[in-house]
């Protein structure tokens, strides 16, 4: 079980400059030629025939995904970019961001993945016990423009992108100017950030959040209890609490859209039937609540011994959270566990959540009826294997959906 | 690698750093009380707990601190979630205040060929040019209605029995209809009626208006029929035929029935409910009696006190929620009145049962003979000498007049369970409401005693009861839930 590679450094790059600035490079492939091309468009060229159409088509900047082509085709193109092996899954409409200098890259956007995520900033103003993308303290603004840059470039059939940190409010200003851009080239796209809303408990952070006018955007927020000094411990941020609850009470009175993030480990899935309760009676106006397995990578590793905990032994309280939530008119969905581990009745809640370049089965899942539909497991990090994994017969397929597939 | 910091160092230091928020406490037994917060809900505590949480004797990580926190009960200084949640909840509950007078009563007869000795209405036998309302009078009333602040209102046509008097019936509503549109609004119509006169020709008026229908069914036939005498002894037979004819004609849902309990009901809760769902009905109202008209004249009312009554009503809550987990979907409507309030943060304007109270505004009745009172339980004082709750005349007043009278600010504001004593300190008062009517009735004072208030006694009688099942049992607070969804 090995995740997709999102990021990494480039064999070669000839002819882009050596300066400090970026550059952003959407792919498009070699097919037939009769291109239009944009500044941004790089031909990906994985043969000679490749190589061929493109040069007859007059393109300027080539991708290589295979050495040997590099080499011997290279030179027609006065701008080129040879990359290792572990990226030839990019194909046409992929972006990726490029270092010229140092060569390192990350993708920005695969066309054919449901799970964009993009990442905005390393920096945070928390420090999760199980964060899986641990911050660091660094000038990362370039990112932002990089995004910016980007925006433009991505299919605007996409239907959906997702931000993610560090916490992208840090920089709201700029961020929400993210949001306007993205709002003007993807109208259709439904726009997700994942942001601690610690900055919502500021007005000023709301009004400029309001003022990018699109019903398609949508905020993540954690919550990880009803209590204060709980929630507090998990971020390792003090009146962490207070401000995200009451940015969720501005954001709602601006009408805009809130999803409750609540990731069950430790400290967080004994108490899941008593933060249920407390979202229902308290927060029943937020557009959906999204209870999510634990992803054991980052520093959810250096806390194991706190964190970990078989969602076999929450089995039942989650079923009896999703009720509680379900039946006070609360959407609610569980994330990034396995259907074997959830008693059949919130089956119908079950999401398959994790990212496509992290999502893997094990080798039990092969004879497993209902594998298709279930969210199976991270393959990043070290996966903590639960007592209740098994293949499961497919007299366990509910007739109702069952008979909606066939 | 990271360094994390250990649990406490995310926890208060000392009782200083904490507060209280609004609470309110009922001793429910020896060493068991509900802490309520502002808006009714919170914890069953036992004595010491109690006591610690309201001396903030609180350490993170005891679990009475994390259950207070999380129930709006304590928070930390300086703190400001905490408060804007029971703000914003507290908001949404009194939300039914920015729809004022959605009822209207019209009172197009007391005259009724029924002669229930129960009657609170003080019927009349004869004199249809005394006692039936004008058409003049109607359309006074109705300028009225429609100028009443709401976009949707209901039109309640009420007796005696009503359909004594359709032809006046018939004329309100064609000219509400001709009105409505250029008003733009929404006028829902209900006739409450024993359907003793129900003919075809109602019928079909009423399915080309789509008129509801409301009646009373007091149980099997026996016990109605002694309930509600009328010529021939065949009340419960023309209802029970007159509820298959108006569900035919004008749909299952057009139609609901309201039961009245006497003294002869106390032991027969069983009967009355089976017969509810003998009959096909959604659900059912256990309604004790009320201090006025015949009831009070012919002693009716003294026959059981509201402990007998709390008896009859908790056996026939518990049978019908018997009923519920065999499968039937057949709430009590007034135990789904206070879930829905006990449950939810909905608005609930329900007139009978809110404070400020419902009086004028949240219904105004129109009397046969012009006068405009602030309830129907107001008009049913009147016809027994007492005119406390007469707002004006349609001869002369408007809708503004009426309800900004000084009378019936004064009633309003005198009579509120936020600031009366024994309300402003009752954990139930959140779920419960003002009835300056009642309590004039019973106690010549609008506000009352609480102690002596049979009304007080049975709220907080089911409520409690509520409360019990609904911690009590997982099944059955699974039934109550429902009702309240």
């Amino acid at each position: 079980m090995t995740p997709l590679t999102l990021w990494g450094q480039a064999l070669a790059v000839e002819g882009m400059g050596g300066g400090e600035s970026r550059a952003v490079l959407r792919f498009r492939a070699a097919g037939s030629g009769g291109y239009h091309l944009d500044e941004h468009d790089a031909v990906l060229i994985h043969n000679a025939d490749d190589a061929e159409i493109a040069r007859a088509a007059g393109v300027q900047t080539a991708v290589f995904v295979a050495r040997d082509i590099a080499a011997s085709h290279g030179y027609v193109f006065p701008r080129r970019v040879s990359l290792p092996a572990n990226f030839d899954y990019l194909g046409d409409g992929d972006i990726i961001g490029l270092n010229p200098r140092s060569r390192n890259l990350r993708v920005l956007y695969r066309r054919s993945s449901s799970h964009n995520s993009i990442l905005v900033t390393e920096r945070c103003n928390h420090y999760c016990l199980m964060c899986s993308q641990p911050p660091r303290d660094i000038d990362d603004g370039w990112i932002l423009d990089e995004i910016a840059e980007c925006l433009p470039l991505i299919d605007p059939t996409t239907r959906s992108i997702g931000f993610t940190g560090g916490e992208p409010l840090l920089e709201w200003r700029r961020f929400t100017r993210l949001l306007s851009i993205a709002r003007t080239t993807l109208p259709e796209t439904e726009i997700h950030v994942l942001t601690n809303g610690r900055g919502f408990a500021s007005p000023e952070v709301v009004a400029a959040w309001a003022a990018v006018g699109s019903t398609k955007l949508c905020a993540g927020i954690p919550i990880y209890s009803a209590v204060d000094h709980i929630h507090d411990y998990v971020v390792q941020a003090r009146d962490a609490f207070d401000e995200t609850v009451l940015g969720i009470l501005r954001l709602k009175d601006k009408d805009q859209r809130v999803e409750i993030r609540v990731v069950l480990h430790g400290i967080t899935a004994p108490r899941i039937v008593e933060t249920c309760s407390w979202i229902a009676r308290n927060l029943p106006f937020v557009d959906h609540v999204a209870l999510m397995g634990l992803e054991n990578t980052g520093f959810a590793l250096a806390n194991q011994d706190l964190l970990w905990v078989d969602p076999l032994d929450y089995r039942s309280d989650l079923t009896a959270a999703v009720g509680i939530l379900s039946s006070a008119g609360v959407k609610v969905s569980v994330y990034n566990l396995p259907l074997c581990l959830l008693d059949r009745e919130i089956w119908p809640f079950a999401v398959q959540s994790i990212s496509d370049w992290k999502n893997a089965y094990l080798p039990i899942c092969g004879t497993c009826a209902v594998r298709d539909r279930c969210a199976g497991f991270f393959s990043t990090g070290r996966m903590r294997e639960s007592r209740g994994i098994l293949p499961l017969p497919p007299e366990s397929l509910p007739a109702r959906l069952s008979a909606m597939e066939r | 690698m990271a360094r994390f910091l250990p649990e406490v160092a995310f926890s208060h230091s000392s009782a200083d750093d904490l507060q209280l928020l609004p609470l309110r406490f009922e001793r429910l037994g020896a060493d068991r009380y509900f802490l309520a917060n502002m808006v009714g809900d919170g914890l069953l505590l036992s004595s010491d707990e109690l006591n610690r949480v309201i001396s903030l004797e609180l350490a993170a990580g005891d679990g009475l601190y994390e259950r207070a926190f999380s129930k709006l009960l304590v928070s930390r200084k300086g703190q400001r979630s905490q408060l804007q949640l029971l703000a914003l909840r507290l908001r949404s509950r009194m939300a039914f205040l920015r729809e004022a007078t959605a009822l209207h009563l019209f009172v197009v007869t007391l005259r009724c060929e029924h002669s229930c000795p129960y009657c609170q209405v003080s019927r009349r036998s004869a004199d249809r040019e005394r006692y039936d309302m004008s058409e003049e009078t109607a359309m006074r009333a109705l300028d009225v209605a429609l100028s009443a602040p709401p976009q949707a209102i209901k039109i309640e046509f009420q007796g005696g029995e009503p359909l004594l008097n359709f032809e006046l019936i018939r004329a309100i509503v064609e000219e509400a209809e001709r009105r409505r549109g250029s008003l733009g609004k929404a006028i829902q119509f209900v006739i409450t009626t024993n359907l003793a006169l129900l003919t075809d020709d109602v019928l079909v008026f009423c399915r080309d208006h789509s008129i509801q229908i409301s009646t009373s069914l007091d149980g099997p036939a026996d016990l109605h029929n002694r309930n509600r005498p009328r010529p021939g002894g065949n009340s419960h037979a023309l209802a029970v035929a007159g509820i298959h004819r108006v569900r035919e004609a004008l749909g299952k849902d057009s139609l609901g029935a309201l039961m009245t309990t006497t003294e002869a009901s106390l032991d027969r809760v069983e009967d009355i409910v089976d017969e509810y769902v003998r009959l096909g009905l959604d659900g059912v109202f256990l309604r004790p009696l009320s201090p006025y008209g015949f009831a009070i004249k012919t002693k009716q009312f003294a026959k059981y006190d509201a402990n007998r009554w709390l008896r009859f009503y908790e056996r026939g809550l518990r049978y019908i929620i018997d009923l519920n987990k065999r499968g039937i979907h057949f709430p009590e409507f007034y135990s789904a009145l206070l879930l829905k309030r006990m449950l939810t943060d909905r608005p609930m304007g329900y007139v009978d049962l809110r404070s400020p109270a419902g009086i004028g505004l949240g219904a105004l009745v129109y009397n046969y003979d012009g006068k405009v009172f602030a309830s129907d339980e107001g008009r049913m004082l009147a016809e027994m000498g007492d005119r406390t709750f007469e707002l004006g005349d349609l001869a002369t007043d408007t809708y503004r007049s009426l309800i900004m009278s000084d009378k019936l600010v004064g009633l309003v504001s005198g009579s509120m369970t936020q600031c009366a004593p024994q309300c402003s300190t009752c954990a139930y008062e959140p779920h419960c409401g003002a009835d300056p009517v009642y309590h004039h009735a019973t106690q010549a004072d609008s506000l009352g005693i609480k102690p002596l208030s049979g009304f007080c006694t049975r709220q907080k009688g089911i409520m409690r009861l509520l409360f019990e099942l609904l911690e009590g049992s997982p099944e059955d607070a699974a039934v109550l839930r429902r009702w309240a969804a």
